[in-house]
């Protein structure tokens, strides 16, 4: 028999309302994606964009005009990561906020204080099952699967595709039959100096069991100075984003009737690589682009 | 947000407004524009609808345009049906001299956007007011080209 009021149960009961809290959160509504909130927010999102990051999205006309699509995209800068916000600001001016459009995030980010505030853009918490409603929903997706290991990787390596392997996205693309499009930005790494993933850090701490964080990263921001674990997010440097979109590729044109992961996997980010280098090329300087 | 460009031309006011008229033509004189496709029938007139983008700052900028008003000669005027909400109009009229003076209005907002959208609105109308001065001077330049 458990012993009412001890100090574990007190303890449970007290966190209950938080845990129930934030499961709200991570529960993935498509609905709570909101067009007028988004319209009525775009001016916001262009001055940012334009003015701080000097945002520059290249060929989106060979996005799909319609349908579903998976965008799979490298990502940097943090938790709160410019490409997405230049990305999706670029997304919804070109097909308009009527075209349904979900960005998968770490449900770090969406139990963070500006979590609902994403959902309404259409942010859902990265899960497959998230993923698949949104597709079968016709809606296009955007995914990064290199998640908080690639986002907080250090700015020295901001040249590098960094996907840790994960290969979940192909198999989504696969079921849902939807082609994929990948989409490679540079930038996000220069909007602060991250030091380390602070893997131990997280291990140490049973991160990893409790919220799905591999990584405590360390970084050098505003207005922290040292910044553990970015949590409060920080204030970007106004770093130049750059962001090119890809050709599609149908992956039963191009693979086969059941495509191998691996060999997806493979070329998928050896052509991201390649373009992420032709943009570091092009680049003169950190930050100023 | 309304901008509001004019321009002198000499040339015919029925050779202007088959210039202004004609779809494909945008892309050659207005500057910025990175589309300006004809979706569905009619392809011009009363009705036509474009899917028209223009580059505003880090964005490509427009929508589904549908022409709502139509008079052979003098105007043409459009409103959005999809994304940026926005409202244009060619306006033709004779000088006492024979020529042709073409305005183009272009009026656009976002509803709702506060203070960031009033921001967004003039900081977007700066480089629009040139584009829209040069694009008329295309125009210009194109009939009263030699052999035009």
């Amino acid at each position: 028999m458990e012993a009412t009021g001890s100090t574990p149960s007190l303890i449970r009961r007290a966190a209950r309302p938080l845990a129930d809290a934030l499961r709200g959160r991570l529960t993935a509504d498509l609905d709570d994606r909101d067009p007028d909130y988004i319209r009525e927010n775009l001016p916001f999102a262009w001055l940012l964009s334009t003015l701080w990051f000097r945002g520059e999205v290249r060929d989106m006309d060979r996005i799909p005009e319609g349908g579903p699509v998976l965008l799979v995209g490298n990502h940097s800068g943090g938790n709160l990561t410019p490409d997405t916000t230049v990305f999706t600001l670029a997304f919804y001016t070109f097909f308009g906020v009527e075209r349904r459009f979900h960005q998968l995030a770490h449900n770090l980010v969406l139990t963070s204080p500006i979590g609902p505030l994403l959902r309404r853009y259409g942010t859902v918490a990265a899960s497959h099952d998230n993923a698949r409603k949104a597709l079968e929903a016709g809606a296009a997706v955007l995914v990064y699967p290199g998640g908080d290991w690639e986002v907080h990787r250090p700015s020295w390596k901001s040249g590098t595709v960094d996907f840790a392997g994960r290969k979940g996205f192909v198999r989504l693309a696969v079921e849902a039959g939807v082609p994929i499009v990948p989409v490679v930005s540079i930038g996000g790494q220069e909007t602060a100096l991250f030091l380390s993933h602070g893997q131990r850090l997280a291990r140490a701490l049973r991160l990893d069991r409790m919220f799905r964080l591999k990584v405590l990263p360390i970084s050098l921001s505003l207005p922290w100075v040292v910044n553990v674990g970015d949590f409060m997010g920080h204030v970007p440097l106004p770093a130049k984003i750059t962001i090119q979109v890809l050709d599609p590729i149908d992956l039963r044109d191009r693979y086969g009737k059941d495509p191998d992961p691996d060999e997806v996997y493979d070329d998928l980010t050896t052509s991201m690589q390649a373009t992420l280098d032709e943009l570091a090329a092009e680049r003169r300087l950190p930050v100023i682009g | 947000m309304r901008i509001d460009r004019s321009v002198t031309i000499d040339a015919p006011r029925s050779r202007v407004w088959d210039y202004v008229t004609d779809p494909e033509n945008y892309t050659e004189f207005m500057e910025g524009l990175t589309r300006w496709d004809v979706e569905g029938k009619p392809a011009r007139g009363l009705g036509a609808r474009y899917r028209v983008l223009i580059r505003v700052g880090s964005a490509d900028v427009g929508g589904l345009i549908e022409v709502v008003e139509w008079s052979p000669e003098g105007d043409m005027a459009w409103s959005s049906v999809t994304g940026v909400d926005q409202r244009g109009r060619w306006r033709l009229r004779e000088d006492s001299q024979g020529y042709t003076r073409v305005s183009f209005r272009f009026a656009y907002g976002v509803a709702g956007g506060g203070i960031t959208g009033l921001l967004a609105e003039r900081l977007a109308s700066i480089p629009l007011g040139r584009r829209f001065m040069r694009s008329l001077e295309n125009v210009k330049a194109a009939l009263e080209e030699p052999g035009s």
